[in-house]
């Protein structure tokens, strides 16, 4: 069946180099410095981008940083929070956009 | 799904013919029997297992010992305990002067008539490798069985009320976590520090150190693989995770495999799927020649691969 997102996509990411290298390169520099134990740890970097993932519905981020999460030494609980933590932002931020909706009602309304 | 020959892939960081350094471990699989069948077990050890070594192989093991200097007896399974010979096995290996250590399921520790064990550890100070794949129940038990994970936690207060595991009476215990499933294990020095943490605050359990092991592809494992059509992918991940340095310490250069039967291996994975000792070296305890096998070619698969991924395996954990 013919879909936008297949899971051997995933592996063929490094091709998006092809059309400007030099740009990937720095791309793929940074991204490994991203994610390099720093201030957070390894395994901390990996639960905020599966939360990140859900957030942005990536399948291919999710399928990558789950695997991720569990070879860091995650657990599903810890997992699972992380994606409420996403589901919480994602939620909030609609409802927090409730005052927008007041403030026009409270505008236009005598 | 077609793979590179480890061979091949070794030869490029100028490792081929990968040979023996030296044999510092006797290891000695002493049955395939045992009390639980886990999910990922290589051994696929179980129950109904009749393979069983006798005294008169364990007499060969002590000749050779006592015609040696290796210095370390690792003795595995199944369940090594249950093997009828095991306590005096254990006892002779102690009056040769050698380390010992023990791979325990802990769980056999509960069961009726072992509950002398953890004391005998003692007694002999067996250092005890104990399989604990993670310090969450559910995890535990997924992978090894319904009640496995309390009986450990049981099992291992036994040993931490003995003096194991509390870094100031010379007793030994050190924990096994290999992944529950397709992924590779996380790094050892950051789950080591989770697990301390964790079984000290949800159990009050101490030990000394924690080995990450990765599942290989054979036995059990390998069933799960092919069945949950996760063998490409795994397969895939082990090969793009190859690490030289890995590669360079992996366990078969240093440790000589021992079959239920005498037969000789390079490590008990090999052991698993028949492959023999073979370039020449004696393949049985009977023609035991330690110059030979000191410097023996391994004989290698694609299965080694998952020894020389990522930071690397062995039965002591991570080699990198």
């Amino acid at each position: 069946m013919q879909t936008y997102y297949s899971p051997e996509d995933l592996s063929k990411f490094p091709t998006i180099g092809e059309g400007a290298p030099e740009l990937w390169k720095k791309f793929s520099e940074w991204y490994g410095a991203v994610f390099a134990e720093g201030a957070l740890t390894e395994r901390e970097k990996a639960l905020i981008a599966l939360a990140v993932a859900h957030a942005v519905q990536c399948p291919y981020c999710i399928d990558a940083y789950t695997q991720t999460c569990l070879e860091k030494g995650s657990n599903k609980e810890q997992m699972t929070e992380a994606v409420h933590v996403a589901a919480a932002i994602r939620g909030g931020a609609s409802l927090a956009h409730g005052v927008q909706m007041k403030n026009v009602i409270e505008k236009i309304s005598m | 799904m077609q793979l590179k020959p480890f061979d091949k892939t070794i030869a490029g960081n100028n490792l081929y013919p990968l040979t023996s350094t030296g044999i510092n471990t006797l290891q000695v699989n002493v049955g395939r029997l045992c009390n639980q069948a886990c999910k990922h077990c290589h051994v696929e050890a179980g129950q109904n297992r009749k393979e069983v070594m006798s005294k008169e192989t364990m007499e060969l093991c002590l000749g050779i010992l006592k015609n040696t200097e290796i210095p370390t007896v690792d003795i595995t399974g199944g369940a090594p305990e249950m093997n009828p010979n095991f306590i005096w096995f254990v006892e002779e290996c102690v009056k040769l002067g050698r380390h010992l250590m023990v791979r325990s399921n802990l769980t056999i520790l509960t069961e009726p008539g072992y509950e002398r064990i953890p004391g005998f550890f003692a007694e002999n100070q067996v250092e005890v490798i104990a399989s604990l794949p993670y310090y969450i129940e559910q995890n535990t038990d997924s992978q090894r069985g319904k009640g496995v994970f309390q009986k450990s936690i049981s099992a291992l207060k036994k040993l931490n009320a003995l003096g194991y595991g509390d870094g100031g009476s010379g007793l030994i215990m050190n924990l096994v976590f290999n992944p529950g499933g397709a992924f590779l294990p996380p790094s050892q020095k950051a789950l080591e520090a989770d697990y301390k943490r964790e079984m000290q605050k949800r159990h009050g359990i101490s030990f000394n150190n924690l080995f990450t092991i990765t599942n290989l592809p054979v036995g059990r494992f390998l069933v799960y693989l092919n069945s949950s059509g996760n063998f490409e992918m795994y397969m895939g991940k082990l090969v793009a995770s190859y690490n030289p340095s890995a590669a360079t310490s992996v366990m078969c250069r240093n440790i000589l495999s021992v079959g239920w039967d005498g037969t000789l291996y390079d490590c008990d994975f090999n052991q698993m799927l028949g492959l023999s000792v073979n370039h020449g070296a004696p393949t049985h305890l009977k023609e035991f020649d330690l110059s030979s096998l000191s410097n023996r070619q391994i004989i290698t698969g694609i299965h080694c691969y998952g020894c020389a991924a990522g930071a690397g395996s062995s039965c002591g954990g991570a080699t990198t």
